[in-house]
């Protein structure tokens, strides 16, 4: 079992309390109504699926209750870092060579 | 008297202290402190099962949880009888019972021994090649017979009685294995006053130190030091000492899963104790000093019974006082089978010859057994032994051949030289590194933060591996926050030493011969069948693994890797590292399923969540189904009706004067803030912000991709107030649904969502005479139509407390949602329920709920939809507002093929025989007399028999349906076509007059 560190409580906390809601930074368009098929596509339908690092989106479901963004790395499943919905993807990332 | 082969005055264990015990319905006696495999060989017993494919005879390999052979059944009572116990782990009690498995009619004569002649049909990848034709003969023929005469053991036929529990534990260091090596760690860390865990999978710590008779650490005898050494632990507050307890999984983050066997070496354990205990661990650091595991020689016949590891004679007679034999012979290539004849030797146990494949070896064991008179052959192999039930000899050959020499022997001890446990270092994916001098795997490149000490880690020596360890338990410690440190170093004053051997088959089993020589007893691979694996192609390690079933058993190849691995590399010509080694998994050893679930089964499996109203509905004798975790009433049967008859009546009487429905399942959430009526704007099709407060509306929500996620009233409370209602089974995810969006996509909202579910009990009052039945209860809310008209909600009082009192209709009558908190709900629901008795009403279940529903067309989300419907396709274009710019699913509803023609619509239909009710799941088609597979244009998903309307009722969705009214299509079923007709959805008072009827 992961331990994941939930940038609201700022507390590491056993997976059990989390769960996972998908891959991050995927903005919904102020203007859905308006988006091209292939925008639609893209924005609902298409995943990156990356062997390495991936960006997510976990909710401390049975803590605060918050959604918030971790980078994860898919072949360690380790945990690079969290940080709080909304804010941008980190420039840097601690410990991962280029 | 405990057995012929026990050796007076050696061992430990205290002759007073007897056990008496069976063994195929033949009793013996041992003593506490013995194992099973103990107590057998302490009686002379060496046969005790059968193998798995040749169900060749097959006794005692080790003393210790390596042990592949020695599988047995122990019976405590019907319900409890564990099949796969290694008997060199069960542990000895007065009255223990225990059969050998795989054989019939008896172990010592097997009708499948046959197999061993007829071997050349079971060689590697016999699954893969005998079975494959004909293919219908696999599922009548082949696997039946393979799993019975395959089978090890017996799984008993009832449920287990037994309870197991389960615990959480953290800690600064965990230290896995508990002989010197632990022992030195644990006590380096727990000085510095760092929380420690120690674990070791014996009765009895000490490891190794239980055989090792050369061994001294601070003047004592090596064990004796070890048991000192964990009571001065076990009195330590910081320290937590868990014997009989195997670490069996290795995960992320320092996650170590470990099983303690609290009760199966209780002769009586009683239900207090639980029979297993897991642990779960997260530690800051994990030493692992897990030790090694000797390998056996591979020549032929190495596994008659009788014939072990030398390590594991040491141990049954320097702790159980136990000799193997009288005349005991031993194979060896490398140094410590020595320590185990001269030990023999010196108890008075006969030692035929060693044979050392080694051309000119020396050292002080060599002389010590020069000195003692043992005849010692170097340079020569034992290529085969005989006897059949027990080893009766050993022939003996120049390594590079020449004359044989038949020795007579009682039993054969072997040592190839020993394989460290990296078992755990691997699953925590650390990567192992081949030495190629010490022919060994060693951790190589850590994963995690743990450290390998002793003979796990390739460190050979006692001396060595004290210091080793007690330098990485203080390390552990201070790297786990440990400040200080005012131990001492166990000092080592004598120790024993070896190192190298052999890997793969001895000579006379090598690639020109055809002899079974085994590599995994527990699978019955021989050497030849390694070497046939790769000649049929299998390059990778892996695959030869699968191809032959090598390492593949319950023992997960803890003997049998290296030599497989090593027999592979040759006969492909590469060394041993190109070729690699196969992954570990976890369990290390078999773990129960009971220490996993724990608890967790039964009605504690998942929690049962009941209503307030309940216990009325208990006591009025309901049915109850299961709706998600939910126990909901069914229906209300009264004497002498069955299901049929009491939905009939139910169904009749809400219709005819009123009917109650406990509606507390349903999930309700509060919207509430200046911006709730935006939140709901971009939530659900509808439009709500200009629903004046005291009004409902009928609310759906999509996701993103335009389909119906679910639906329910919404009652507008007050500007900034909504009180929104979910389907039972859908409120955790819609609420985790509103969340997300919120917490996410529409942050600049000032809204908070609450779930309010479990606070407000909800009484369906429904039918005519509703409105009767509830006003004499109503304080401070005017009932009138005028006032309250369909579709309306007001807050006020019921029996002087608070309710908001929801008018709305879920049946097509006059009806009204009593919410009222859950604390008040049994009082409510007793009161409407005597203000009801005065009318004539009637209690219903969710069946008639379901029934009134669909006579109505009124659909239910999860059963009329799918998660591939839109609200075109429900018929619920008009819930969709049509001036909205945004709501979730906006874009997703336009999707070229959610706006295409044909899609499948939900409609009606009436089956022309009126008392024919259609099966929900049911497939439709347009010509019944197509050629089969038939092209299914749509299936059934709901049908009811509808009291109310003479007639059977049905639900469907079908392809293009709103364009198919009137038309006959047909549902073919086993017992023949069902002829149907398209109808409308709506089967009862279409024109809804009843609402305000
Ligand atoms: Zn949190």
């Amino acid at each position: 079992m992961l331990l994941i560190r939930c940038p609201y409580c700022e507390e590491e906390r056993p997976e059990l309390e989390f769960r996972n809601a998908g891959e991050a930074h995927i903005a919904r368009s102020a203007n859905m109504a308006g988006e091209s098929d292939d925008d639609f596509e893209k924005f609902f339908f298409i995943r990156s699926n990356p062997k390495g690092i991936i960006y997510e989106r976990w909710r401390h479901m049975h803590g605060c209750a918050r959604f918030f963004n971790a980078v994860r790395d898919t072949v360690t499943d380790k945990f690079v870092m969290t940080y709080k919905a909304g804010e941008p993807k980190p420039a840097k990332l601690p410990g991962v060579a280029k | 008297m405990s057995g012929a082969f026990r050796i007076p005055r050696a061992g430990r264990l205290s002759q007073a202290k007897t056990a008496r015990f069976s063994f195929d319905g033949q009793s013996y006696t041992g003593i506490e402190g013995d194992t099973l495999a103990s107590a057998l060989l302490a009686n002379g017993v060496h046969l005790v099962g059968r193998s798995f494919k040749y169900h060749r005879p097959r006794g005692f390999l080790s003393a210790g949880a390596e042990e592949p052979n020695a599988l047995v059944q122990i019976v405590r009572d019907d319900a409890r009888k564990t099949p796969n116990v290694r008997a060199t782990v069960q542990e000895l009690y007065d009255g223990l019972a225990a059969n050998s498995q795989n054989r019939w009619p008896s172990l010592s004569f097997d009708v499948g021994a046959v197999n061993d002649l007829a071997s050349p049909l079971f060689s590697a990848g016999f699954y893969y090649k005998t079975f494959m034709w004909p293919k219908a003969a696999w599922k009548s023929l082949y696997e039946p017979k393979i799993r019975e005469a395959a089978g090890l053991g017996v799984s008993p036929d009832k449920p287990d009685p037994d309870h197991y529990s389960s615990r959480y534990a953290h800690c600064d260091v965990l230290v896995l294995g508990g002989g010197a090596a632990g022992l030195a760690a644990a006590l380096a860390a727990a000085e510095t006053g760092v929380r420690v865990i120690l674990a070791d999978e014996q009765a009895e710590f000490g490891g190794s130190l239980r055989f090792e008779t050369g061994a001294k650490i601070d003047g004592q005898d090596g064990f004796v030091w070890a048991q000192a050494a964990i009571a001065k632990l076990t009195a330590m507050d910081n320290v937590r000492v868990l014997s009989r307890t195997t670490a069996f999984g290795y995960y992320a983050q320092n996650f170590v899963g470990l099983v303690e066997r609290v009760s199966d070496h209780l002769k009586a354990p009683g239900h207090e104790l639980p029979r297993e205990r897991l642990w779960q661990v997260r530690a800051k650091r994990v030493v692992l000093a897990s030790g090694a595991i000797e390998r056996h020689m591979v020549f032929a016949n190495n596994d008659r019974p009788g014939i072990m590891l030398a390590g594991a004679a040491r141990t049954f007679l320097n702790h159980y006082g136990v000799a193997v034999g009288r005349n005991v012979g031993v194979y060896t290539a490398n140094d410590s089978a020595y320590a185990a004849a001269i030990d023999l030797k010196k108890a008075g146990v006969n030692i035929a010859a060693i044979v050392d494949l080694r051309d000119n070896p020396t050292g002080p064991v060599i002389d010590e057994a020069r000195a003692l008179g043992i005849e010692i052959n170097f340079g020569r192999a034992v290529i085969r032994a005989g006897g059949k039930l027990r080893v009766s000899s050993m022939t003996v050959q120049p390594k590079n051949g020449g004359g044989e020499r038949t020795i007579s022997v009682d039993a054969i001890l072997m040592s190839a030289g020993w394989t460290p446990s990296v078992h755990l270092f691997s699953q925590s994916r650390g990567k192992v590194a081949f030495n190629d001098e010490t022919k060994r795997f060693v951790p190589g490149t850590y994963a995690q933060d743990c450290v390998s000490v002793g003979a796990c880690n390739g460190t050979d020596g006692l001396s060595a591996t004290v210091d080793e360890a007690y330098a990485a338990g203080a390390m552990a410690a201070k790297d786990s926050g440990a400040k200080t440190a005012k131990g001492t170093k166990p000092k080592v004053d004598a120790s024993e030493s070896w190192s190298r051997g052999m890997l793969g088959a001895a000579p006379g089993a090598g690639p020109d011969t055809t002899v079974k020589a085994f590599v995994d007893f527990q699978n019955d691979v021989t050497a030849k069948d390694i070497r046939q694996a790769v000649h049929e192609g299998m390059r990778s390690i892996e695959h030869v693994k699968r191809f032959t079933t090598n390492g593949m058993a319950t023992d997960q190849g803890k003997t049998s890797n290296m030599h497989g691995l090593a027999i592979a590399a040759e006969t492909l010509g590469k060394p041993i590292p190109e070729v690699g080694l196969t992954t570990f998994r976890a369990p290390y050893t078999p773990v129960t399923f009971g220490a996993i679930v724990s608890h967790a089964r039964g009605p504690l499996f998942d929690p049962t969540r009941k209503t307030a109203i309940h216990p009325w509905a208990e006591a009025q004798g309901a049915v109850f189904e299961d709706v998600g975790q939910w126990k909901r009433a069914w229906y209300f049967p009264r004497a002498g009706e069955d299901m049929h008859a009491a939905v009939d009546r139910e169904c009749v009487a809400v219709r005819k004067t009123a009917g109650l429905f406990d509606a507390s399942t349903l999930g309700k959430i509060e919207v509430v803030g200046p911006d709730a009526a935006k939140f709901m704007e971009l939530l659900y099709t509808n439009p709500w912000e200009k629903l004046e407060p005291g009004r409902c509306r009928y609310g759906i929500m999509l996701r993103e991709d335009g389909f119906i996620y679910d639906d329910g009233v919404v009652g507008r409370l007050a500007p900034d107030r909504f009180h929104v209602t979910t389907t039972t089974g859908g409120a955790p995810r819609v609420m985790n649904h509103m969340e997300d969006y919120l917490q996410t996509e529409f942050p600049h909202l000032n809204v908070w969502l609450t779930s309010i579910t479990e606070q407000w009990a909800v009484i369906a009052v429904q039918g005519p005479k509703s409105r009767d039945i509830i006003a004499p209860l109503v304080e401070g809310i005017d009932m009138s139509d005028e006032a309250l008209p369909h579709m309306s909600v007001r807050e006020g009082k019921i029996c002087g407390v608070p309710t908001r009192l929801f008018r709305m209709s879920f049946t097509g009558e006059r009806g009204f949602e009593v919410n009222v908190p859950a604390d008040y709900g049994q009082a409510v629901w007793e009161a409407l329920w005597a203000e009801g008795q005065k009318h004539g009403a009637t209690a219903y279940g969710t069946e008639t709920m379901h029934v009134l529903r669909a006579e109505k067309g009124y659909i239910i989300v999860g059963q009329d939809t799918d998660g591939t419907v839109t609200p075109n396709d429900a018929g619920l274009d008009w819930a969709v507002g049509k001036k909205k710019t945004d709501f979730v699913g906006i874009r997703g509803m336009a999707r070229p093929d959610l706006v295409a023609k044909g899609r499948k619509q939900l409609v009606g239909l009436k089956t022309k025989d009126p008392k024919v009710v259609l099966e929900e799941g049911a497939q439709i088609v347009e010509d019944p007399k197509q050629a089969i597979p038939m092209k299914m244009i749509g299936h059934v998903t709901s049908s009811y028999w509808s009291q109310n309307c003479g007639r059977s009722i049905a639900l469907a969705l079908v392809a293009g349906g709103r364009d198919r009214m009137g038309d006959t299509l047909y549902v073919p079923m086993p017992n023949g076509v069902i002829e149907v007709e398209v109808t409308g959805m709506v089967f009862f008072d279409e024109t809804g007059g009843r609402l305000n009827g």
